[in-house]
Protein backbone atom coordinates (compact mmCIF):
# COMPACT_ATOMS: atom_id res chain seq x y z
CA UNK A 1 0.00 0.00 0.00
CA UNK A 2 1.44 3.24 -1.12
CA UNK A 3 1.73 6.15 1.85
CA UNK A 4 -1.32 8.27 0.35
CA UNK A 5 -4.38 5.51 -1.13
CA UNK A 6 -4.41 5.33 -4.72
CA UNK A 7 -7.31 7.73 -6.21
CA UNK A 8 -9.90 5.93 -7.99
CA UNK A 9 -9.89 7.21 -12.10
CA UNK A 10 -12.80 8.86 -13.18
CA UNK A 11 -15.36 7.05 -14.82
CA UNK A 12 -19.10 8.18 -15.56
CA UNK A 13 -18.01 11.79 -15.68
CA UNK A 14 -15.23 11.62 -18.73
CA UNK A 15 -16.58 8.63 -20.44
CA UNK A 16 -18.06 9.52 -23.99
CA UNK A 17 -22.22 8.86 -23.95
CA UNK A 18 -22.26 6.74 -27.22
CA UNK A 19 -25.62 4.89 -28.38
CA UNK A 20 -25.04 1.50 -26.72
CA UNK A 21 -24.60 3.26 -23.18
CA UNK A 22 -27.47 5.29 -23.30
CA UNK A 23 -30.13 2.74 -24.71
CA UNK A 24 -28.80 0.23 -21.81
CA UNK A 25 -29.16 2.79 -18.79
CA UNK A 26 -32.99 3.38 -20.48
CA UNK A 27 -33.50 -0.26 -20.71
CA UNK A 28 -33.07 0.11 -17.15
CA UNK A 29 -35.00 3.56 -16.33
CA UNK A 30 -37.82 2.49 -18.32
CA UNK A 31 -38.16 -0.64 -16.34
CA UNK A 32 -38.44 1.12 -12.65
CA UNK A 33 -41.18 3.51 -14.48
CA UNK A 34 -42.85 0.64 -15.54
CA UNK A 35 -42.58 -0.51 -12.19
CA UNK A 36 -43.63 2.63 -10.71
CA UNK A 37 -46.23 3.17 -13.38
CA UNK A 38 -48.17 -0.19 -11.92
CA UNK A 39 -48.90 1.70 -9.05
CA UNK A 40 -51.35 4.06 -10.71
CA UNK A 41 -52.90 0.98 -11.81
CA UNK A 42 -53.50 -0.15 -8.75
CA UNK A 43 -54.67 2.58 -7.57
CA UNK A 44 -57.15 2.97 -10.31
CA UNK A 45 -58.26 -0.09 -10.10
CA UNK A 46 -59.01 0.15 -6.17
CA UNK A 47 -61.29 3.04 -7.25
CA UNK A 48 -62.88 1.19 -9.72
CA UNK A 49 -63.69 -1.12 -6.96
CA UNK A 50 -64.95 1.03 -4.44
CA UNK A 51 -67.76 3.39 -6.62
CA UNK A 52 -67.85 6.27 -9.30
CA UNK A 53 -67.08 9.18 -6.81
CA UNK A 54 -63.42 7.66 -6.53
CA UNK A 55 -63.02 6.72 -9.67
CA UNK A 56 -64.21 10.08 -10.97
CA UNK A 57 -61.19 11.64 -9.18
CA UNK A 58 -58.78 9.37 -10.59
CA UNK A 59 -59.94 10.13 -13.93
CA UNK A 60 -59.81 13.73 -12.92
CA UNK A 61 -56.21 13.08 -11.69
CA UNK A 62 -55.54 11.35 -15.20
CA UNK A 63 -56.96 14.24 -17.53
CA UNK A 64 -54.99 17.00 -15.75
CA UNK A 65 -51.45 18.07 -16.98
CA UNK A 66 -49.06 16.26 -14.63
CA UNK A 67 -51.81 12.35 -14.70
CA UNK A 68 -50.94 13.30 -19.09
CA UNK A 69 -47.28 13.98 -19.00
CA UNK A 70 -47.30 10.48 -16.33
CA UNK A 71 -49.02 8.13 -18.60
CA UNK A 72 -47.43 9.88 -22.17
CA UNK A 73 -43.79 8.91 -19.98
CA UNK A 74 -45.64 5.34 -19.17
CA UNK A 75 -46.42 4.48 -22.40
CA UNK A 76 -42.99 5.54 -24.03
CA UNK A 77 -41.59 3.43 -21.22
CA UNK A 78 -43.36 0.44 -22.39
CA UNK A 79 -42.98 1.13 -26.10
CA UNK A 80 -39.44 2.13 -25.29
CA UNK A 81 -39.07 -1.08 -22.64
CA UNK A 82 -41.01 -3.42 -25.28
CA UNK A 83 -38.80 -2.53 -28.43
CA UNK A 84 -35.35 -2.91 -26.54
CA UNK A 85 -36.47 -6.24 -24.96
CA UNK A 86 -36.93 -7.40 -28.24
CA UNK A 87 -33.62 -6.98 -29.58
CA UNK A 88 -32.46 -8.00 -25.69
CA UNK A 89 -33.64 -11.39 -27.00
CA UNK A 90 -32.04 -11.29 -30.71
CA UNK A 91 -29.02 -10.41 -28.23
CA UNK A 92 -29.54 -13.28 -26.19
CA UNK A 93 -29.24 -15.67 -29.71
CA UNK A 94 -26.36 -14.19 -30.42
CA UNK A 95 -27.42 -11.40 -33.03
CA UNK A 96 -26.37 -8.28 -33.95
CA UNK A 97 -23.07 -7.90 -32.40
CA UNK A 98 -21.13 -6.15 -34.57
CA UNK A 99 -20.33 -2.61 -33.60
CA UNK A 100 -22.38 -1.24 -36.94
CA UNK A 101 -25.31 -3.26 -35.99
CA UNK A 102 -26.02 -2.44 -32.58
CA UNK A 103 -25.56 1.21 -33.48
CA UNK A 104 -27.91 0.98 -35.76
CA UNK A 105 -30.10 -0.79 -33.89
CA UNK A 106 -29.69 0.96 -31.34
CA UNK A 107 -31.10 4.51 -33.12
CA UNK A 108 -33.99 2.49 -34.28
CA UNK A 109 -35.15 1.68 -30.87
CA UNK A 110 -35.29 5.32 -29.55
CA UNK A 111 -37.13 6.04 -32.82
CA UNK A 112 -39.51 3.02 -32.97
CA UNK A 113 -40.61 3.61 -29.04
CA UNK A 114 -40.84 7.36 -29.88
CA UNK A 115 -42.73 6.27 -32.89
CA UNK A 116 -45.24 3.83 -31.10
CA UNK A 117 -45.88 6.26 -28.20
CA UNK A 118 -46.93 8.86 -30.68
CA UNK A 119 -49.24 6.30 -32.76
CA UNK A 120 -50.94 5.65 -29.34
CA UNK A 121 -51.22 9.29 -28.20
CA UNK A 122 -52.74 10.18 -31.91
CA UNK A 123 -55.04 7.45 -31.37
CA UNK A 124 -56.32 8.66 -27.60
CA UNK A 125 -56.74 12.16 -28.88
CA UNK A 126 -59.01 11.10 -32.35
CA UNK A 127 -60.96 9.49 -29.69
CA UNK A 128 -61.22 12.24 -27.41
CA UNK A 129 -62.45 14.64 -30.19
CA UNK A 130 -64.66 12.06 -31.45
CA UNK A 131 -66.32 11.32 -28.67
CA UNK B 1 -9.80 -1.83 1.48
CA UNK B 2 -9.59 -0.92 -2.03
CA UNK B 3 -12.13 1.85 -4.31
CA UNK B 4 -13.88 -0.28 -6.07
CA UNK B 5 -15.83 -3.40 -5.49
CA UNK B 6 -18.38 -2.15 -2.47
CA UNK B 7 -22.19 -3.84 -2.94
CA UNK B 8 -23.41 -1.06 -4.41
CA UNK B 9 -22.52 1.21 -7.15
CA UNK B 10 -21.18 4.20 -6.43
CA UNK B 11 -21.64 6.55 -9.40
CA UNK B 12 -19.64 9.46 -7.80
CA UNK B 13 -15.92 9.48 -7.28
CA UNK B 14 -14.38 8.99 -3.68
CA UNK B 15 -13.33 12.17 -1.60
CA UNK B 16 -9.53 11.63 -2.68
CA UNK B 17 -10.03 10.95 -6.12
CA UNK B 18 -11.71 14.28 -6.84
CA UNK B 19 -10.32 16.31 -9.80
CA UNK B 20 -9.18 19.49 -9.07
CA UNK B 21 -7.53 22.41 -11.49
CA UNK B 22 -4.22 21.84 -12.69
CA UNK B 23 -1.06 23.91 -14.16
CA UNK B 24 -1.03 25.41 -17.49
CA UNK B 25 1.99 24.82 -19.67
CA UNK B 26 1.61 27.92 -22.89
CA UNK B 27 3.10 27.19 -25.98
CA UNK B 28 6.61 28.63 -26.56
CA UNK B 29 6.26 31.71 -29.07
CA UNK B 30 7.16 30.80 -32.80
CA UNK B 31 4.46 27.05 -32.55
CA UNK B 32 3.12 27.00 -35.56
CA UNK B 33 -0.20 24.53 -35.56
CA UNK B 34 -1.46 24.72 -31.31
CA UNK B 35 -3.36 21.75 -30.15
CA UNK B 36 -4.04 21.36 -26.57
CA UNK B 37 -3.71 18.39 -24.53
CA UNK B 38 -5.63 18.31 -20.84
CA UNK B 39 -3.94 15.33 -19.30
CA UNK B 40 -5.02 13.95 -15.68
CA UNK B 41 -2.60 14.02 -12.98
CA UNK B 42 -1.50 12.36 -9.62
CA UNK B 43 1.21 11.95 -7.70
CA UNK B 44 1.41 9.68 -4.86
CA UNK B 45 4.31 11.94 -3.50
CA UNK B 46 2.23 15.37 -2.10
CA UNK B 47 -0.78 14.30 -0.44
CA UNK B 48 -2.48 16.39 -3.32
CA UNK B 49 -6.02 14.96 -4.98
CA UNK B 50 -5.88 14.41 -8.80
CA UNK B 51 -5.64 17.38 -11.43
CA UNK B 52 -6.23 18.02 -15.04
CA UNK B 53 -3.03 19.94 -16.44
CA UNK B 54 -3.05 21.82 -19.91
CA UNK B 55 -0.06 21.22 -22.39
CA UNK B 56 -0.41 23.92 -25.14
CA UNK B 57 1.79 21.24 -27.99
CA UNK B 58 3.13 21.90 -31.89
CA UNK B 59 1.90 19.85 -33.69
CA UNK B 60 4.15 21.29 -36.71
CA UNK B 61 6.99 19.29 -34.54
CA UNK B 62 5.11 15.92 -33.36
CA UNK B 63 4.65 13.40 -34.19
CA UNK B 64 0.64 12.04 -35.85
CA UNK B 65 -0.12 9.88 -33.21
CA UNK B 66 -1.50 10.91 -29.75
CA UNK B 67 1.66 8.45 -27.98
CA UNK B 68 4.20 11.11 -29.96
CA UNK B 69 2.55 13.92 -28.49
CA UNK B 70 2.60 12.31 -25.15
CA UNK B 71 6.37 11.32 -25.23
CA UNK B 72 7.12 15.26 -26.32
CA UNK B 73 5.71 16.90 -23.75
CA UNK B 74 7.82 14.61 -21.18
CA UNK B 75 10.61 14.93 -23.30
CA UNK B 76 10.26 18.80 -24.01
CA UNK B 77 7.65 20.07 -21.46
CA UNK B 78 7.47 18.08 -18.34
CA UNK B 79 8.98 15.06 -17.59
CA UNK B 80 7.22 14.70 -14.71
CA UNK B 81 4.54 13.24 -16.81
CA UNK B 82 4.14 9.49 -16.10
CA UNK B 83 2.60 6.82 -18.78
CA UNK B 84 3.81 3.15 -20.07
CA UNK B 85 4.48 2.89 -23.49
CA UNK B 86 6.46 -0.07 -24.91
CA UNK B 87 5.61 -1.40 -28.86
CA UNK B 88 4.73 1.70 -30.03
CA UNK B 89 2.79 -0.05 -32.79
CA UNK B 90 -0.75 -1.86 -31.32
CA UNK B 91 0.65 -5.11 -30.37
CA UNK B 92 1.85 -4.67 -26.74
CA UNK B 93 -0.93 -3.11 -25.19
CA UNK B 94 0.56 -0.71 -22.39
CA UNK B 95 -0.21 2.74 -23.44
CA UNK B 96 -3.85 2.22 -23.04
CA UNK B 97 -5.60 5.28 -21.99
CA UNK B 98 -8.68 6.63 -22.11
CA UNK B 99 -8.75 9.16 -24.72
CA UNK B 100 -10.60 12.04 -26.40
CA UNK B 101 -13.66 9.99 -24.08
CA UNK B 102 -13.39 6.31 -25.01
CA UNK B 103 -10.74 4.04 -24.22
CA UNK B 104 -7.87 3.21 -26.83
CA UNK B 105 -4.24 2.71 -27.26
CA UNK B 106 -2.16 6.30 -27.48
CA UNK B 107 0.32 4.73 -30.02
CA UNK B 108 -2.48 3.49 -32.57
CA UNK B 109 -5.16 6.76 -32.44
CA UNK B 110 -3.72 9.73 -34.70
CA UNK B 111 -4.16 13.35 -32.85
CA UNK B 112 -6.52 14.23 -35.95
CA UNK B 113 -8.89 12.18 -34.93
CA UNK B 114 -9.56 13.47 -32.06
CA UNK B 115 -12.55 15.59 -32.97
CA UNK B 116 -11.64 19.46 -32.53
CA UNK B 117 -11.50 21.13 -29.41
CA UNK B 118 -8.47 19.62 -26.29
CA UNK B 119 -7.53 16.51 -26.44
CA UNK B 120 -8.40 15.20 -22.87
CA UNK B 121 -6.62 12.21 -21.46
CA UNK B 122 -7.21 10.03 -18.42
CA UNK B 123 -5.94 6.76 -17.25
CA UNK B 124 -8.53 3.59 -17.75
CA UNK B 125 -11.51 4.09 -16.24
CA UNK B 126 -12.40 3.10 -12.36
CA UNK B 127 -8.95 1.73 -11.06
CA UNK B 128 -6.73 2.63 -8.70
CA UNK B 129 -4.18 5.16 -10.08
CA UNK B 130 -0.43 4.30 -10.19
CA UNK B 131 0.86 7.86 -10.85
CA UNK B 132 -0.99 9.72 -13.93
CA UNK B 133 -1.67 7.78 -16.45
CA UNK B 134 -0.57 4.65 -14.87
CA UNK B 135 -3.90 2.18 -13.74
CA UNK B 136 -2.94 -0.56 -10.99
CA UNK B 137 -3.61 -3.78 -12.77
CA UNK B 138 -3.07 -6.51 -10.49
CA UNK B 139 -6.70 -7.24 -10.17
CA UNK B 140 -7.13 -7.44 -13.20
CA UNK B 141 -4.25 -9.97 -14.10
CA UNK B 142 -5.20 -11.86 -10.99
CA UNK B 143 -8.91 -12.13 -12.72
CA UNK B 144 -7.28 -13.43 -16.17
CA UNK B 145 -5.01 -15.90 -14.00
CA UNK B 146 -8.74 -17.41 -12.22
CA UNK B 147 -9.51 -18.48 -15.60
CA UNK B 148 -6.47 -20.66 -16.11
CA UNK B 149 -5.89 -19.40 -19.65
CA UNK B 150 -3.74 -21.69 -21.20
CA UNK B 151 -3.79 -25.54 -22.79
CA UNK B 152 -5.81 -27.75 -20.09
CA UNK B 153 -5.72 -31.56 -21.39
CA UNK B 154 -5.56 -34.95 -20.17
CA UNK B 155 -4.27 -36.69 -23.57
CA UNK B 156 0.00 -36.36 -23.85
CA UNK B 157 0.88 -34.25 -27.12
CA UNK B 158 1.85 -36.88 -29.95
CA UNK B 159 5.69 -37.40 -29.30
CA UNK B 160 6.59 -36.65 -32.89
CA UNK B 161 4.51 -33.55 -33.58
CA UNK B 162 2.69 -30.40 -32.33
CA UNK B 163 -0.90 -31.06 -31.26
CA UNK B 164 -2.75 -30.34 -34.55
CA UNK B 165 -5.95 -29.21 -35.43
CA UNK B 166 -7.90 -28.64 -38.50
CA UNK B 167 -7.85 -25.29 -40.64
CA UNK B 168 -12.11 -24.92 -39.52
CA UNK B 169 -11.16 -25.63 -36.27
CA UNK B 170 -8.01 -23.09 -36.03
CA UNK B 171 -10.39 -20.16 -37.82
CA UNK B 172 -12.66 -20.30 -34.54
CA UNK B 173 -9.63 -18.36 -33.00
CA UNK B 174 -9.39 -15.64 -35.13
CA UNK B 175 -10.69 -12.86 -33.68
CA UNK B 176 -9.67 -14.13 -30.16
CA UNK B 177 -6.12 -14.65 -30.37
CA UNK B 178 -5.51 -11.47 -31.51
CA UNK B 179 -6.34 -9.95 -27.60
CA UNK B 180 -3.58 -7.76 -26.70
CA UNK B 181 -4.84 -7.62 -23.11
CA UNK B 182 -5.04 -4.16 -23.14
CA UNK B 183 -7.89 -3.58 -20.77
CA UNK B 184 -9.10 -0.91 -23.09
CA UNK B 185 -12.79 -3.29 -23.16
CA UNK B 186 -12.66 -4.23 -19.69
CA UNK B 187 -12.60 -0.80 -18.36
CA UNK B 188 -15.05 0.62 -20.56
CA UNK B 189 -17.76 -1.71 -18.82
CA UNK B 190 -20.38 -0.35 -16.74
CA UNK B 191 -20.75 -3.97 -15.13
CA UNK B 192 -17.43 -3.90 -14.77
CA UNK B 193 -17.07 -0.42 -12.91
CA UNK B 194 -19.98 -1.31 -10.87
CA UNK B 195 -19.05 -5.13 -9.83
CA UNK B 196 -15.33 -5.73 -10.78
CA UNK B 197 -14.45 -7.64 -7.36
CA UNK B 198 -17.05 -10.37 -8.41
CA UNK B 199 -17.54 -9.81 -12.61
CA UNK B 200 -14.48 -10.74 -14.67
CA UNK B 201 -15.16 -8.30 -17.38
CA UNK B 202 -15.03 -8.53 -21.27
CA UNK B 203 -11.26 -9.35 -21.76
CA UNK B 204 -10.94 -12.09 -19.23
CA UNK B 205 -14.15 -13.30 -20.58
CA UNK B 206 -12.60 -13.96 -24.16
CA UNK B 207 -9.92 -15.03 -22.59
CA UNK B 208 -11.84 -17.75 -21.22
CA UNK B 209 -13.81 -18.44 -24.41
CA UNK B 210 -10.33 -18.31 -26.43
CA UNK B 211 -9.67 -21.53 -24.08
CA UNK B 212 -13.08 -23.25 -24.59
CA UNK B 213 -13.62 -23.16 -28.55
CA UNK B 214 -10.65 -24.63 -28.65
CA UNK B 215 -10.42 -27.95 -30.49
CA UNK B 216 -7.11 -29.13 -28.32
CA UNK B 217 -8.51 -27.98 -24.97
CA UNK B 218 -9.92 -30.81 -23.20
CA UNK B 219 -11.47 -29.03 -20.17
CA UNK B 220 -14.31 -27.66 -22.03
CA UNK B 221 -16.82 -28.28 -19.24
CA UNK B 222 -14.95 -27.66 -16.25
CA UNK B 223 -14.38 -24.07 -18.01
CA UNK B 224 -18.38 -23.68 -18.33
CA UNK B 225 -18.65 -24.69 -14.80
CA UNK B 226 -16.30 -22.27 -13.75
CA UNK B 227 -17.88 -19.48 -15.80
CA UNK B 228 -21.65 -20.52 -14.62
CA UNK B 229 -21.61 -17.89 -12.13
CA UNK B 230 -24.39 -14.89 -11.31
CA UNK B 231 -21.18 -12.31 -11.43
CA UNK B 232 -18.23 -13.77 -13.19
CA UNK B 233 -20.19 -14.05 -16.10
CA UNK B 234 -23.91 -13.26 -15.99
CA UNK B 235 -22.99 -9.34 -14.90
CA UNK B 236 -22.67 -9.02 -19.01
CA UNK B 237 -25.71 -6.96 -19.66
CA UNK B 238 -24.66 -6.60 -23.38
CA UNK B 239 -24.04 -2.71 -22.93
CA UNK B 240 -21.66 -3.38 -25.80
CA UNK B 241 -18.82 -0.40 -24.85
CA UNK B 242 -16.19 -3.62 -25.31
CA UNK B 243 -16.76 -3.67 -28.76
CA UNK B 244 -17.25 -0.33 -29.49
CA UNK B 245 -14.14 0.61 -27.83
CA UNK B 246 -11.37 -2.21 -28.64
CA UNK B 247 -8.52 -0.78 -30.31
CA UNK B 248 -7.63 -3.97 -32.37
CA UNK B 249 -11.48 -4.46 -33.85
CA UNK B 250 -11.99 -7.55 -30.94
CA UNK B 251 -15.68 -8.48 -30.24
CA UNK B 252 -15.76 -9.69 -26.29
CA UNK B 253 -19.47 -9.11 -26.14
CA UNK B 254 -19.91 -11.65 -28.96
CA UNK B 255 -17.65 -13.98 -27.35
CA UNK B 256 -19.50 -14.11 -23.79
CA UNK B 257 -22.83 -14.47 -25.64
CA UNK B 258 -21.44 -17.33 -27.34
CA UNK B 259 -19.97 -18.96 -23.86
CA UNK B 260 -23.96 -17.83 -22.73
CA UNK B 261 -25.33 -19.87 -25.45
CA UNK B 262 -23.05 -22.65 -24.98
CA UNK B 263 -23.76 -23.28 -21.34
CA UNK B 264 -27.75 -22.75 -22.20
CA UNK B 265 -27.35 -25.57 -24.74
CA UNK B 266 -25.78 -28.16 -22.69
CA UNK B 267 -28.37 -27.39 -19.80
CA UNK B 268 -30.47 -29.03 -22.70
Amino acid sequence: MPATARPLSPHLSIYRWQIQMVTSILHRATGIALAAGTILLVVALLALASGPEAYAKVQAFCASWIGLLLLFGWTWSLAYHLLNGIRHLLQDAGLGYLPAQFVRNGWLVVAGSLVLTALVWVCVFAQRGGA
Amino acid sequence: MTNHGTDMAEFTLPKNSKIKAGKHFPAKSGAKKLRTFRIYRWTPDDGENPRVDTYEVDLAACGPMVLDALIKIKNEIDPTLTFRRSCREGICGSCAMNIDGTNTLACTKAIEDCPSGDVKIYPLPHMPVVKDLVPDLTHFYAQLASVKPWLRAETPPPPDKERLQSKEDRAKLDGLYECILCACCTTSCPSYWWNSERYLGPAVLLQAYRWIVDSRDEDTGARLDELEDPFKLYRCHTIMNCARTCPKGLNPAKAIAETKKLIAERAG
